[in-house]
């Protein structure tokens, strides 16, 4: 019995694969609430990209509504939201600040010459640590936060089209 | 008119797959001769009329018929011929499509070049081929019809994404396509032996050249791909271990091992069930694979639109298709006995060892691209596994392996002398560590990555010279002719390891040694990258087709004397308006000059990036070499003169 049982295991994880891909299909993947929302920013100061001198705070962003939006130039998943954050920052809707996270300052500086940048500043998180604060698990991720410094919206993945007409654009509309 | 053909011949396709399963199993199950050749009539109609249909969509974009939906959201009158038929497979539907009449194309070929075969055996094979076949076309016409008409018709069309726009999509998916679906050869072959218990040394040297020839073009679409990667996204990096990209190169590992398990098999008569096994995963990854990219479950630069419609019936039908295999797996295994015995230091326990090696790490893959999905799907929130994670864990999975390739060339069947291999190769041995070792030193640069990278290039290299020179001593004659007289399947294997070689010191040169300059340049400005100096000389518009250009000019020099001249562009496609960076690259095989435009700075200085990339080229080389190897080994006269003899044996 024990012999022509274990011809029965590839079948059994493959069964335990079918019911995960099933389950999957049913979440969005870019999806995800956060525990932050409507919490205060985690404070850091972390140094500026191609500015090591400059550093920046989210306290300097006090008394505006404003974007913080995590990135590598390792993430795929951020070119493609890349066209995107460039045409708000020639609408100038809302000041647009990156996180630069896990990355080193050559490939960081590296993607933004190539594909342009939408950028007000840029804080570089090379270690990660402030990425473990706002509890960064996916790159691209997009933080609003309000003139209190709270939290009020957390964009997990490239922003979409849809996201950001529908979500993100009349929150900050809202909260401005 | 012709969209309506096309649709038509669709549905004669998915009637005749239909037939072609239905008469093959039934004339396997009552040997009946009559029915089993209509199975092999309607799987010619098949690839009849899916060719006709495929040929029927090239003909909608090569006359911009903009009131097919398909056709308007994926092309435009502007774009050139050459792109308007890539733009076939440019979007989900058309990929589809592609991928059906591939499949159609391999199973017309298994009619055509399968006569050795036992009549039953053939039967179920393209019996089963005509199931996959029956899902896919089911599921184009169901689901993702390209044919769908658009009322009223668009004035033009939405033009092809500018990133595909390149000579890399006339390529890289159709060939990637053909290894991909060719392990469903491989795989009907796996069900056909299931059904009818029996698993002779014939059976794996049947399945050998066709999983070899798969595995040929998938090994030639990745570098394709990855090379495309390379030159057309901008910013010179050749594998991103994107989720798309692992389900290309999870089927590759595990064909890469049933190619050299079914070596055992066909030899030794051993590891039957273990080949059976990998030949039913080679293509159950190829099909996850496909789940992967069109359900939308993970994220990725190459997923299309998504429709969970879509996800559920290639859900559906891989549980099907991968489940009816296993099961049938389970059941017969116990019949097909495992075969031949070996000892534990012999060629069937290294090439055994480095199976488990290629397969746990295809697992790794799998792991890894899976993993956010696993924990999502748990509820335990979201993550991305990126290539720190593919690099850690890949990277010590393969050391193993490439030790052990080196050494299974001059391991024998069933059982070998550890201490008699250890002086035949202590040479080998020792060259490859002292170089390991000087070498980077000699380069200016040493880490201890870059050493391991070049022993384990250089390990494959010294041992194959090694065996090579075993070989020719024992001849007569030129060592030239003695070259080209060694058995063809042996020159494939020494090319292909060779290859391996190649490749693992383009990527060890390259991550150890390149050379990267973010610079804000003006005409007229000098830069010094590495030994070369490179001159911005001018920069002016440049018309294309269907985008307008900023080209800029650069020579490059060294020690004041020319090396080349490079104008990279800075393209912005009208009907997407879309910006895109046309790298200039220089290739060569010691070093890449690598220089792309980033933004325009000022009115006259720009954002430009200079690169220097030594031995980038060695990876897609080594690749090609891989390639090639299956291709020496497919010479091997043994295929063709045992098949002859069978044939004239069934004549007798």
């Amino acid at each position: 019995m024990k012999g022509s049982m274990k011809f029965l295991l590839p079948l059994a994880i493959f069964l335990i694969l079918v019911g995960f891909f099933a389950a999957g299909l049913k979440l969005d993947p870019r999806e995800v609430p956060s525990p932050l929302i409507n919490k205060p920013a985690p404070a850091f100061r972390l140094p500026q990209l191609g500015a090591a001198d400059k550093t920046f705070s989210p306290e300097d962003m006090r008394g505006q509504v404003w974007l913080l939006n995590v990135w590598a130039s390792w993430c795929s998943a951020c070119r493609e939201e890349h066209p995107l954050l460039m045409e708000m920052s020639r609408q100038n809707a809302v000041p647009l600040i990156g996180l630069d996270y896990k990355d080193t300052d050559a490939d960081a500086n590296g993607v933004l010459t190539q594909a342009g940048n939408p950028y007000k500043l840029v804080a570089t998180d090379a270690d990660g640590r402030v990425g473990i604060d706002y509890g960064v698990y996916g790159v691209p991720e997009t933080y609003v936060i309000d003139k209190a410094g709270v939290i009020r919206y957390k964009q997990i993945g490239p922003i979409t089209e849809e996201a950001l007409r529908d979500k993100i654009m009349p929150l900050v509309k809202g909260l401005q | 008119m012709i969209p309506e053909l096309g649709q038509f011949a669709l549905i004669l396709a998915l009637l005749l797959a239909a037939a072609q399963s239905v008469f093959s199993f039934t004339g396997a199950a009552r040997h009946n001769e009559i029915w089993m050749t209509a199975g092999v009539s309607s799987a010619r109609g098949q690839f009849f009329f899916t060719g006709m249909a495929f040929l029927c969509l090239g003909y909608a974009f090569y006359a911009n018929d903009f009131s097919v939906l398909y056709v308007a959201s994926n092309s435009n009158s502007a774009l050139p011929l050459q792109y308007r038929l890539a733009a076939i497979w440019g979007g989900h539907e058309g990929s589809m499509l592609l991928w059906t009449t591939t499949l159609a194309l391999w199973t017309v070929a298994v009619t055509v070049f399968s006569r050795h075969l036992p009549a039953v055996f053939r039967a179920r094979l393209l019996g089963t081929m005509g199931l996959i076949s029956i899902g896919f076309l089911a599921f184009i016409l169901f689901s993702s019809n390209p044919f769908d008409r658009l009322i009223p018709a668009a004035m033009d069309g939405r033009d092809l994404n500018p990133l595909l726009q390149d000579p890399g999509m006339v390529f890289h998916p159709p060939v990637l396509y053909m290894g991909y679906v060719g392990f469903s050869v491989a795989f009907g072959f796996a069900i056909a032996a299931l059904l009818g218990g029996e698993l002779s040394p014939e059976w794996a040297r049947w399945t050998r050249t066709w999983t070899t020839v798969a595995w040929m073009f998938l090994t030639v679409g990745i570098a394709f791909g990855s090379k495309w990667a390379y030159y057309e996204l901008g910013w010179g990096g050749w594998w991103f271990w994107d989720a798309v990209e692992n389900a290309s190169f999870m089927p590759w590992l595990v064909g890469t091992a049933l190619i050299h398990s079914l070596a055992v098999t066909e030899k030794r008569d051993a590891f039957k069930l273990w080949t059976v096994l990998l030949a039913i995963f080679a293509f159950s990854l190829s099909l996850l694979g496909t789940f992967l990219v069109r359900s939308g479950v993970l994220t990725s630069v190459h997923a299309f639109a998504t429709d969970p419609k879509r996800g559920l019936f290639i859900l559906a039908f891989l549980a099907l298709v991968i489940g009816g295999a296993l099961t049938l797996f389970a059941l017969r295994a116990p019949r097909v006995g495992l075969g031949g015995r070996f000892g534990m230091v012999s060629r069937e326990s290294f090439l055994l060892t480095n199976n488990v090696i290629m397969v746990a790490a295809a697992g790794a893959v799998m792991l890894g691209t899976l993993y956010p999905l696993f924990l999502d799907a748990l509820g335990m929130g979201k993550i991305s596994v990126g290539p720190p994670y593919f690099d850690t864990v890949f990277v010590p999975l393969m050391m193993p392996a490439i030790f052990l390739m080196g050494l299974a060339i001059f391991a024998r069947w069933k059982n070998t002398e550890l201490p008699a291999l250890a002086i035949r190769l202590k040479w080998a041995f020792a060259v490859s560590v002292v170089t390991a070792l000087i070498l980077p030193l000699v380069m200016g640069k040493w880490t201890p990555l870059i050493s391991l990278g070049l022993l384990m290039a250089l390990w494959i290299l010294t041992t194959a010279v090694v065996s090579l020179r075993e070989r020719l001593l024992k001849r007569q004659g030129s060592w030239l002719t003695a070259l080209i007289n060694l058995p063809r399947a042996y020159q494939g294997m020494i090319v292909a390891h060779l290859g391996v070689a190649a490749f693992i010191t383009g990527v060890t040169m390259v991550k150890g040694y390149e050379v990267e300059q973010d610079l804000r340049m003006s005409p007229g400005d000098t830069a010094q990258v590495g030994s070369y100096q490179f001159r911005f000389d001018s920069i002016h518009d440049e018309p294309g087709p269907n985008y307008t250009a900023a080209r800029a000019h650069f020579s490059v020099t060294r020690n004041g004397n020319p090396v080349t001249v490079l104008e990279p562009e800075k393209r912005m496609y009208t009907v997407q308006t879309m910006p895109m960076t046309e790298a200039a690259i220089e290739p060569g095989l010691v070093n890449d000059l690598y220089v792309s435009l980033g933004e325009p700075v000022s009115n006259q200085a720009w954002a430009v990036r200079i690169y220097i990339k030594p031995f980038v080229q060695w990876i897609w080389a080594g690749c090609l070499m891989m390639a090639a190897g299956g291709f020496l080994a497919l010479l091997d006269p043994r295929y063709r003169r045992r098949n002859k003899d069978q044939q004239e044996g069934e004549k007798a």
